[in-house]
């Protein structure tokens, strides 16, 4: 199967123009025609055309750039839609589908049936197609490409014998070289003796040759199904209440996490789709801690999203889709549990935060870890606790550090050495002790607006009246600012 | 004959305490010293102060800790609730900045004792619920010279409602991860009335 024109027809579907139609790409710096329809062919186009050039002989043409990505996703869906025709389907390239339909061509009424099918189904969507049927699979891409039609089993020559010798899949070099011996067609190629050839051309081409006919086998890959973490339930009548709501929903998750205990993975991401009977649909999305895939489990952490959705005149129809997903390999209970992923600490902490995520959102429950830095507002790191996991090495810190940091109150004091009596916070303090000072230098190859005012002295202050103070002076711009409190 | 702070701390569990004053913070560390597993600590999410692992390592590992930042004190109370009926957390940790109601305070003590968790609510001086099952109220102290290693801090029960009130003169041990009580504090004058 092959689609001469699948990025121009692609973008023809969504939005069909009655013009000469161009779809564009910049290579090497020139915009270089990239695929066409009809007519703009018609018009004497082709592809590879510098578009300068392309606008001097038609000055109707239309463009859209290329987008090679999409092409390649619209590939992909027609080789699923391909599966109707027998279960062995491969991507051939760029803009080609290979179908293995040995013994699948009597369930639509032979092959020429199968065929006429194909093509009506293709002319329907606004797909140019190209069908080529072989015993082999050179024999069909040939086919397919340089002469469409269908190579009598048993004998491909009869077929395949006036094609041009470019049709067997060779370097563009290899096949000037064959014309200029005078082997223009397969058939010539085949007549020729083959030690010769051997010699001249090495043993690629006789394989591709060997290939085309069928002499040498080349198997078809299927693409494997990328596994699919989507389910649905239609319902008969429509329901409303919350408790109907969750059965269906248990029982699609039954269904999921079987799915991806069968994949070894867990869901991160389920998203719950009810539709409605006026056509709306609400959403439930349920953010979790940790991967999962046990249906007790994820049930009741749907409760409170279930009981937010609005039902209006009845649902009849849940979908549960794991949007993200994660590996989550079968681990061995009862032994050593090697700690791996995030939130180990249990099953049932990680319930907890999900519950409480989706409440106040997952990555507002954060955890504490250590970072390297002297700075005492960098020397640990806030990360969101369901995407970390809790910190095993110490705490180092030279020197005591306190328990509340806040941003730097400035006090009125002056000098170098602390104050005896300073007022903070609407208290008048008085200093008792004073450790200190413990110069922090800030970390000039990080721009932070908060240590522009230099160096830090810093002091530690026990007051008379009992609150313990982290206290710092700016030598460079003289200032004392009151950071934090000790225990 | 002076109450015994080893009554009442640690503090009952399935129940909601509270705790008042500047020291109320170390409270709750301690607190969490004296038991095993995660920590809940419910913080509102708009304030700019920040705890400190290297503050809280003298007194519990800091990765038993989970930092849950509620963006407003519904959610900080909804969210303790949902711990505290959990049961998954020993000790929740709440920062309250908005006074409790008794419903309110009601509703967190049922939780705590269908989950089984212990509640701490950190409060702001008189905005407790008469809910709570013990009320302290925790400072520091200028410590001696010879507890000068160490963190000197002076406890008060203000309000219990299965046991004593008193006043003690703490010290928390970091190299010992041991409280000791210094002396309990006779009951002055001026405290009487406060007590109440």
């Amino acid at each position: 199967m092959w689609f001469p024109r699948l990025p121009s027809d692609r973008v023809l579907r969504a939005r069909p123009v009655e013009a000469p139609f161009a779809l564009v790409q910049t290579q090497a710096n020139a915009e270089r025609l990239f695929c066409l329809n009809p007519r703009a062919e018609a018009e004497g186009l082709h592809r590879g055309m510098a578009l300068a050039d392309a606008r001097v002989y038609c000055p109707a043409l239309l463009t859209a750039p290329a987008d090679p990505g999409r092409d390649g996703r619209f590939l992909a869906a027609l080789r699923r839609w391909a599966t109707r025709y027998c279960p062995w389907v491969g991507i051939d390239g760029a803009d080609g589908l290979v179908l293995d339909v040995t013994g699948a061509t009597h369930l639509h009424g032979g092959e020429a049936m199968m065929l006429a099918d194909m093509r009506a189904r293709a002319a329907r969507s606004g797909l140019a197609l190209r069908l080529g049927l072989a015993d082999s699979r050179g024999g069909a891409w040939a086919l397919a490409r340089f002469g469409e039609g269908v190579a009598p089993a048993g004998e491909p020559l009869a077929a395949l014998g006036p094609l041009p010798v470019a049709a067997l899949r060779l370097e563009p070099e290899m096949v000037t070289a064959l014309q200029r011996l005078g082997l223009r067609t397969i058939g010539d190629l085949a007549a020729s003796p083959r030690p010769p050839v051997n010699r001249r051309f090495g043993p690629a081409l006789l394989a591709r040759l060997d290939q085309a006919l069928g002499a040498m086998p080349e198997p078809v890959t299927p693409t494997a199904e990328p596994p699919h973490y989507g389910i649905r339930l239609s319902l008969p009548e429509p329901i409303g209440l919350t408790e109907d709501v969750m059965a269906g929903t248990e029982r699609l998750l039954e269904r999921l996490c079987a799915r991806l205990l069968a994949q070894e993975t867990g869901a991160r991401v389920l998203e719950l789709s009810l539709r409605r009977v006026d056509g709306g649909a609400a959403r439930v999305e349920l953010r979790l801690a940790s991967p999962m895939r046990e249906a007790g489990r994820i049930l009741p952490l749907f409760r409170r999203g279930v009981e937010a959705a609005e039902a209006g005149f009845g649902i009849d129809q849940l979908r549960l889709e794991a949007v993200v997903v994660e590996d989550l390999p079968v681990q061995q209970l009862g032994g050593p549990v090697a700690a791996r992923g995030a939130a180990p600490e249990g099953p049932a902490l990680a319930d907890l935060v999900t519950r409480i995520g989706t409440r106040i959102g997952l990555e507002n429950i954060r955890r504490l870890l250590p970072a390297d830095s002297h700075i005492p507002e960098r020397a640990f790191l806030v990360a969101p606790a369901a995407f970390s996991a809790p910190a095993t090495g110490g705490w180092p810190s030279p020197r005591p550090r306190p328990l509340r940091l806040f941003p730097p109150e400035p006090i009125a004091a002056q000098g170098p050495r602390p104050p005896r009596r300073f007022r903070w916070r609407a208290l008048q303090l008085a200093t008792a002790r004073a450790t200190g000072p413990e110069r922090i230098a800030p970390e000039w190859w990080l721009p932070d607006d908060a240590w522009r005012h230099g160096t830090r002295d810093y002091w530690h202050i026990e007051t008379r009246e009992g609150r313990r103070l982290w206290l710092f002076h700016t030598p460079q711009a003289p200032g004392w600012f009151v950071h934090g409190e000790f225990p | 004959m002076p109450a015994n702070l080893f009554d009442s701390f640690p503090l009952r569990p399935a129940r909601v305490h509270e705790v008042c004053g500047p020291g109320a913070s170390s409270f709750a560390a301690i607190l969490a010293a004296q038991g095993a597993g995660p920590v809940l600590w419910v913080r509102p999410g708009w304030s700019a102060e920040m705890l400190t692992p290297q503050g809280l390592s003298p007194f519990f590992d800091p990765s038993r800790l989970l930092i849950a930042e509620a963006p407003s004190p519904t959610d900080a109370l909804a969210v303790t609730e949902e711990a505290l009926r959990d049961g998954a957390v020993p000790l929740v940790v709440t920062e309250i900045t908005k006074p409790l109601d008794l419903r309110q305070g009601r509703r967190l003590q049922l939780a705590a004792k269908s989950g089984g968790s212990t509640g701490l609510c950190l409060i702001p001086e008189g905005m407790g619920s008469n809910a709570a099952e013990t009320r302290w109220r925790a400072a520091p102290r200028l410590a001696s010279e010879e507890e000068a290693d160490s963190t000197a801090l002076r406890w008060e029960i203000i309000k219990n409602k299965s046991g004593t009130l008193g006043t003690w003169d703490v010290l928390w041990t970091d190299t010992a991860h041991r409280l000791h009580v210094v002396s309990p504090v006779a009951e002055r004058p001026g405290s009487a009335c406060a007590s109440g």
